[in-house]
């Protein structure tokens, strides 16, 4: 009610000042190159957000927004250059939908007083924001997805691991690997074997590592992958007649465009979950009114409800409040990037605010700080449904394993920090 | 016998499938090479444009869709009909004549007696401006690819290796397939060179234009004919690792398997690029076997460079390619 109130005070003061820019919300898109399936719906879902609150709202604060999108293709060399094309336009956040631009973005942005939110992707030791100032990978990050997949298991074995097998399949690269030093730490910890299977890029030559997974035969096997290598792993996985419920990917690997290509063969695969799947939430009413119906839409309206559309949603969502907050913390509706940061850093997603905003079960809700720009670390598992083409969750929200993720946070930005010569500290 | 070994020789036969699947893709580099020369670098994108052409083609979806609706405010996406495969096939086969009559009037007919780097410069264009038709044409998600292949793990060779062994091995269905396929299109392909007119026109513009040139041969004709097989032999690739992974973007990809197998084989022998793939495929698969685990594995694309250059060292005209003597 605080919140309304002040953005209608915002909104009211506004109308008697002069005329304001918009705020900028770079799209560091890619619809096209190998992950442009991927790519397209999380695009649109972010356009489609910000053309609604324009439409219903006026933008935020009374401020309309400006979604720039840039085409990256999923390259890190021209996501570069996207960000040096769009920065000066008064950009406030980047989302770079990619570990390696995040890695590259990181030093720049942090120079320039822009934030990043890599929302569920990254590097994942920038929830520390003592260290990563400008960082935000909130609501969840890889280490929290390996210790979700992990607890999942235990409560499926009946709370023990001891002496089983679980094997990593995983891109060969700086994404595929970064779950690898927690399930490292969770397997001393619970007892269980973890072999570790990598795949080249693209992925899409892997009866090496299913031969392998045939002969072990492990009990679980959890993927890190993405683009085509998903859909060639749960093809080979049904091939080999691996158990799909005994399957289950991060949620880079947990899309329709991931399930549909195997047809029958994929039903039971599971994966994680950072947002509920489906359109049966309040906020897409409003799309439909102001956008959809409205011809204003980015793509051709086919999205609703999957996946990727869902994370893109979100993380407009996450975006938008962010710079609700901020615009309450500076007392003006024309925020800066540093602004935006401050709003970032004091995000309080409740329950209450999402379900005002039409989220209502869609996320738990979290609290962003200096010490922790992770959020909740919270994961669910989803399972698809072949014959009804469907994803369901079949879990809550499960909560990661702090005892082990928080020290392997701490040492690895410390170990950044040392190389940088940042001082940890908060503002 | 001992398990690493019953291990081995599954890997081995699984590796012999994989490098009949790497062939495929290394004989339209093949064919159009020996004919004129020209290193297509726009193979692995017609892999990928065929495939999507045969997927849109089935499922009756509009071509250009997305383009005219957002040009002409419609909304149309399909003719509401679907096409059987062997039918959807033939018309495929149609439009990749099609594109081949267009690469030669558009691009290589423009571009005779030119340097060889400039016709390959051609082609990396040539594979960007497929790349956009492709998407542009129909559009870029991800698509199953269901021509009634069949999928999965060979029952009976399970159950007879199983009851020899005692440990049944995997054989996928579809590389058995494939196997065939890659199999029968060497034999039409050498039947048709030795054994028709204009296989035989081939093989004379492929041994030295000018003179085919002055019996009357059409090099126009022969370079049209030549694009038109190197599309067929994509899309019948196209089809099977479309099948594999579903036909998206990434199947361009595949042309990145081939370069080793064609180093390794010659990049002007048919036969060659058959034992080329299937020493590759074997070679990657026990190398990844045996040490990949020690080396921290995905040793395959590396080890299939690497294994294409060490046989280079001894023939660097590879293995089935014509040895080339020039005289100063």
């Amino acid at each position: 009610m605080t919140l309304k109130l002040t953005t209608l005070a915002l909104g009211a003061a506004l109308a008697a000042g002069p005329a304001l820019a918009d705020l900028v919300f770079p799209s560091l898109d890619y619809r096209t190159g190998p992950y442009a399936a991927n790519g397209i719906p999380v695009a649109d879902a972010y356009a489609d957000y910000f053309t609604m609150l324009n439409a219903r709202d006026g933008g935020i604060g009374g401020v309309m927004t400006r979604v720039l999108p840039c085409e990256t293709a999923y390259n890190t060399e021209k996501g570069v250059e996207c960000y040096e094309a769009t920065k000066s336009e008064g950009a406030l956040v980047y989302q770079p939908y990619s570990t390696g631009i995040t890695y590259q973005l990181i030093p720049k942005a942090t120079a320039d007083d822009i934030p990043i939110h890599s929302m569920g992707y990254g590097r994942t030791s920038a929830a520390n924001g003592k260290v990563f100032s400008h960082v935000f990978n909130y609501p969840a990050n890889y280490w929290d997805g390996a210790s979700v997949a992990v607890k999942y298991m235990l409560n499926e074995e009946g709370g023990s691991l001891e002496g089983k097998k679980i094997a990593l399949i995983y891109h060969n690269s700086a994404f595929g690997k970064e779950p690898i030093r927690t399930l490292e730490e969770l397997s001393k910890k619970h007892g269980f074997e973890l072999s570790l299977l990598p795949v080249d890029h693209p992925g899409q030559e892997q009866k090496s590592q299913w031969l392998q997974i045939r002969r072990d035969k492990p009990d679980y096997v959890v993927m890190w992958g993405w683009g085509v290598m998903n859909q060639v792993a749960i093809q080979e996985a049904a091939n080999i007649r691996f158990p799909m419920d005994k399957f289950i990917g991060v949620w880079w690997s947990g899309s329709e465009n991931d399930v549909l290509p195997v047809g029958e063969n994929a039903d039971g695969y599971k994966a994680l979950a950072l947002t509920a799947p489906g359109d049966e939430f309040g906020v897409y009413e409003d799309l439909k009114k102001y956008v959809y119906d409205e011809g204003k839409a980015a793509g051709n309206g086919d999205q609703m409800g999957t996946v990727l559309y869902n994370r893109g949603l979100y993380a407009a969502m996450l975006a938008a409040e962010a710079a609700r907050t901020a615009q309450e913390i500076h007392g003006t509706a024309d925020i800066t990037s540093g602004m935006m940061r401050d709003g970032m850093e004091a995000l309080e997603i409740t329950e209450e605010r999402l379900a005002e905003l039409g989220f209502a079960n869609f996320a738990p809700g979290f609290k962003v700080t200096c010490e922790n720009h992770g959020g909740n670390g919270m994961g669910a598992v989803q399972q698809w449904d072949a014959s009804a083409q469907k994803w369901t969750l079949i879990t809550d929200f499960i909560e990661s394993d702090s005892d082990v993720i928080q020290p392997l946070i701490a040492e690895d930005s410390a170990a950044y920090a040392a190389e940088n010569n940042i001082e940890e500290g908060c503002n | 016998m001992p398990e690493q070994l019953l291990f081995a020789m599954e890997v081995t036969l699984n590796g012999l499938m994989a490098g009949v699947l790497y062939a495929l893709v290394a004989l339209g580099f093949v064919l159009i090479f020996k004919a004129s020369g020209i290193f297509n670098f726009a193979q692995g994108v017609m892999a990928l444009f065929a495939a999507m052409t045969l997927v849109g083609i089935m499922d009756g979806q509009v071509p250009f869709a997305h383009l005219i609706n957002a040009t002409f405010g419609t909304d149309i996406h399909h003719f509401g009909w679907h096409v059987p495969a062997l039918l959807a096939i033939i018309l495929t086969t149609g439009v990749m004549v099609l594109l081949a009559i267009g690469v030669q009037k558009f691009v290589m007919g423009h571009l005779v007696n030119q340097e060889p780097i400039i016709l390959f410069m051609a082609t990396i264009g040539l594979a960007y401006f497929l790349e956009g038709l492709s998407d542009l044409m129909w559009g870029s998600e991800i698509k199953k690819l269901d021509v009634g292949l069949p999928q999965g793990i060979n029952e009976t060779i399970d159950q007879v290796t199983y009851d020899l062994f005692g440990y049944g091995f995997f054989i996928d269905n579809l590389d058995i397939v494939a196997t065939v396929i890659a199999a029968l299109l060497v034999v039409a392909l050498v039947l048709f060179a030795q054994y028709t007119k204009q296989g035989r026109a081939m093989r004379a513009v492929a041994d030295d234009h000018q003179a085919a040139l002055s019996v009357g041969i059409s090099l126009n004709f022969i370079w049209v004919l030549v694009w038109s097989l190197a599309g067929f032999v994509a899309l019948v690739a196209g089809i099977m690792w479309g099948t594999k992974s579903g036909v998206q973007f990434s199947l361009s990809l595949i042309a990145l398997k081939a370069l080793p197998v064609l180093m390794l084989g010659g990049f002007t022998s048919i036969p060659g690029a058959i034992v080329g793939g299937l020493i590759i495929g074997v070679g990657e698969k026990l190398f990844e076997f045996l040490l990949g685990p020690a080396l921290g594995g995905a040793t395959e694309n590396w080890f299939a460079y690497v294994l294409a250059l060490i046989f280079l060292l001894f023939r660097p005209q590879g293995l089935f390619g014509e040895k080339i003597i020039e005289r100063v």
